[in-house]
């Protein structure tokens, strides 16, 4: 009976599924709002339509979570969507917008651990880190000797695609390196003294390395095709941090199998988590399991700021990232 | 500007072609014999071969023999990491006038005694500054982010059963570098792009540093998350990294060695990783390299790369180059380009 009073006290937040960072922080989430967990009573049922649907003005969700059309009729009184990723493509923005519901993501918190990760994938993709590492692991090097040189990151062309706080962390890190940078985006951005490309193929041409740091949309769906890895040309090397199918992951396999480019760093895939086998034999690429957010310091980052923007929510104030 | 040729997908080391910065007009030191120590790059190798009379030691069946038989033509020695010359071999070369090391790292050459026969050393500073502290780094993020255990989970099959597990952030943690030269000075400057603070231990303090200083390792490692070893191997050196500086790096604390096998003590090296008393560690040099110790092979907080610091082919031409400019040099009389004795 205590407890019931207690959560009366607190905002009800709806938990479309168990995101990493809600599984990491569920306690810390339960102090702050009463929590409706979506898989224990689903909002489709007459239990949860009676008692919470009337009520529940915030949701969180994850990437692992759509939220469809569908989902949001079922929920008339929803005015938030938090998502705990930066990626806010599994989210119905159309529908969102129609409904007067705000969406809000991770803002900045995994910007730098993003852009580590990619920088950490393109050393190894050039300097062939992890395939030294099979290398003596396997006992290879007492036997065949000296392993195979690698290419100089320093004074390379890098063209980041995509600009925003994770393409920014990108271009930061590798000038230390000596890397040229250059950009595209949807708009060139005034503030930022670097070289911009509108046509990606035209980036892709006068660049060695992409590394791809832009949001999933309509427009930029296979934006990487095989005319962009052609103009990358075969010394040309890739890096994806962002969604698996910003690349045409098809003619992308093709590509590397053929030698048109020369190695990739990849963190996410099309069919995630599946992998084309034909990336599995090849020295030349890095794979990464979608990890690019997930240190624990990232973890409590994001859990202080979903909190934050829950807490700006439920006192009208504005949203920390809209 | 040209794309830069890039062998990634090759399976061969280096491609032999002619370099357009070294001299055209061929100068007539055929009759100079070169002791090369070791294999160490194909292009360096017909490089020598086309400007002087080459001596392979590695092929050689007897080589004390063989040194006895031709010492009086050996006029110069090029070694690198591995192999280089010690006073017995100073000695039984009485023709020796140069030593051109295909390295920057020259504790494979007694100096003092070099110094004390005249006779001249030369290395190949600066060309592998970047490459280093490149792969400085690169350690550092695959062993904080354990890019190669994920890469193995991938390629394994292992993610369509579940997710690899969290690892540790790297932006923002603090860098504390030994020996704050060349190299170590490049490991910073990319550090602080990751908003790391930096602190360092070397012998003496340097007044223009803008990086804290400590004035012993344990005091360095005791504050700092990641310590990455960038001064030269000298007897002051040797284990430098020791259970002591171990036990101060700590669980969360993690090594990361691009200098030489012997500033670690390896064997309290490997105790701590197993054990879990320190947290990671990456690894390019080893005490008895090409040996590696096979306790490490299982661990997924560890890094082992084979000694490619300087291993790209831009940086490897660079330096073998070097060696060839200042051989040459030595020869005509000329001032060596990057003499260190």
């Amino acid at each position: 009976m205590a407890e019931q009073q207690r959560h009366n006290h607190l905002p009800k937040l709806l938990v479309l599924g168990i995101s990493p960072v809600f599984r990491l922080h569920e306690q810390k989430f339960a102090q702050r709002f009463e929590i409706l967990r979506a898989w224990e009573t689903p909002i489709f049922t007459e239990e949860f339509q009676a008692s919470h649907a009337p009520h529940v003005r915030a949701m969180l969700c994850w990437g692992g979570t759509p939220v469809t059309a569908e989902q949001l009729s079922h929920l008339p009184a929803l005015r938030l969507v938090v998502t705990s990723s930066t990626g806010v493509n599994h989210i119905d923005l159309r529908e969102c917008h129609r409904r007067g519901i705000a969406v809000a993501n991770s803002g900045n918190v995994y910007a730098q651990d993003v852009a580590d990760t990619a920088v950490g994938l393109l050393i190894d993709v050039l300097r062939r880190i992890s395939a030294a590492d099979r290398y003596v692991r396997g006992g290879l090097w007492p036997v065949k000797g000296e392993y195979p040189l690698g290419s100089k990151l320093a004074g390379k062309r890098v063209g980041i695609i995509g600009l925003g706080n994770i393409g920014l962390e990108v271009a930061k890190r590798l000038e230390a390196f000596g890397c040229i940078i250059c950009y595209n985006s949807r708009k060139k951005k005034p503030s930022v003294p670097l070289p911009f490309y509108l046509d990606v193929c035209d980036l892709a041409a006068n660049c060695d390395i992409l590394v791809i740091c832009c949001a999933l949309t309509d427009k930029t769906h296979h934006m990487i095709n095989k005319e962009v890895l052609l103009a990358l040309g075969k010394e040309g090397v890739v890096v994806n941090i962002a969604r698996g199918a910003v690349i045409d992951e098809k003619a992308f396999v093709q590509c590397l199998v053929q030698g048109d480019i020369a190695g990739a760093g990849l963190d996410v895939f099309e069919c995630e988590p599946n992998v084309p086998k034909d990336l599995l034999e090849l020295e030349n690429v890095v794979l990464s399991p979608h990890r690019a957010v997930f240190t624990a310091d990232s973890f409590g980052d994001c859990f202080e700021h979903i909190s934050g923007n829950l807490e700006a929510f439920f006192s009208n104030k504005p949203l920390l990232s809209p | 500007s040209p794309k830069v040729p890039n062998p990634l997908g090759a399976s061969i080391i280096a491609k032999t072609n002619t370099r357009p910065n070294l001299p055209k007009k061929k100068l007539k030191m055929e009759a100079i014999g070169v002791l090369m120590m070791c294999p160490m790059s194909a292009y360096l190798e017909n490089e020598l071969d086309k400007r002087f009379k080459l001596f392979r030691f590695w092929n050689q069946p007897q080589k004390e023999e063989f040194v006895k038989e031709k010492a009086n033509s050996i006029r110069a020695i090029v070694g690198n990491a591995s192999a280089g010359a010690d006073a017995k071999l100073i000695d039984s070369l009485p023709g020796l006038e140069i030593v051109a090391s295909y390295s920057v790292g020259l504790d494979k050459i007694d100096l003092g005694y070099c110094k004390e026969k005249g006779i001249r050393v030369s290395n190949t500073p600066d060309v592998l500054t970047e490459d280093v502290a490149d792969l400085a780094i690169g350690l550092i993020l695959a062993t904080l982010r354990q890019i190669c255990a994920c890469d193995r989970y991938v390629r394994s099959g292992l993610w369509t059963k579940g997710d690899f597990k969290l690892t540790t952030k790297f932006s923002g943690k603090s860098v504390g570098i030994i020996g704050l030269g060349r190299i170590g000075l490049a490991v910073a400057h990319r550090a602080e792009a990751f908003g790391c603070p930096i602190s360092y231990y070397t012998r003496s303090e340097k007044p223009d540093s803008k990086y804290k200083y400590y004035s012993n390792v344990i005091d360095l490692a005791s504050n700092c998350q990641i310590l990455v070893v960038a001064c030269p191997l000298t007897k002051e050196t040797r284990h430098i990294i020791n259970r002591e500086v171990i036990d101060a790096l700590g669980p969360k604390g993690v090594l990361i060695n691009i200098g030489r096998g012997p500033h670690v003590d390896e064997p309290e090296l490997v105790s701590a990783l197993v054990e879990g008393r320190l947290g990671g560690a990456g690894l390019d040099v080893f005490e008895n390299e090409p040996e590696v110790p096979e306790q490490l092979f299982g661990l997924d907080n560890v890094v082992l790369l084979p000694h490619v610091g300087s291993g790209t082919v831009e940086t490897r031409n660079a330096m073998a180059d070097l060696v060839i400019g200042n051989l040459e040099a030595h020869f005509l009389g000329k001032p060596l380009l990057t003499p260190v004795v």
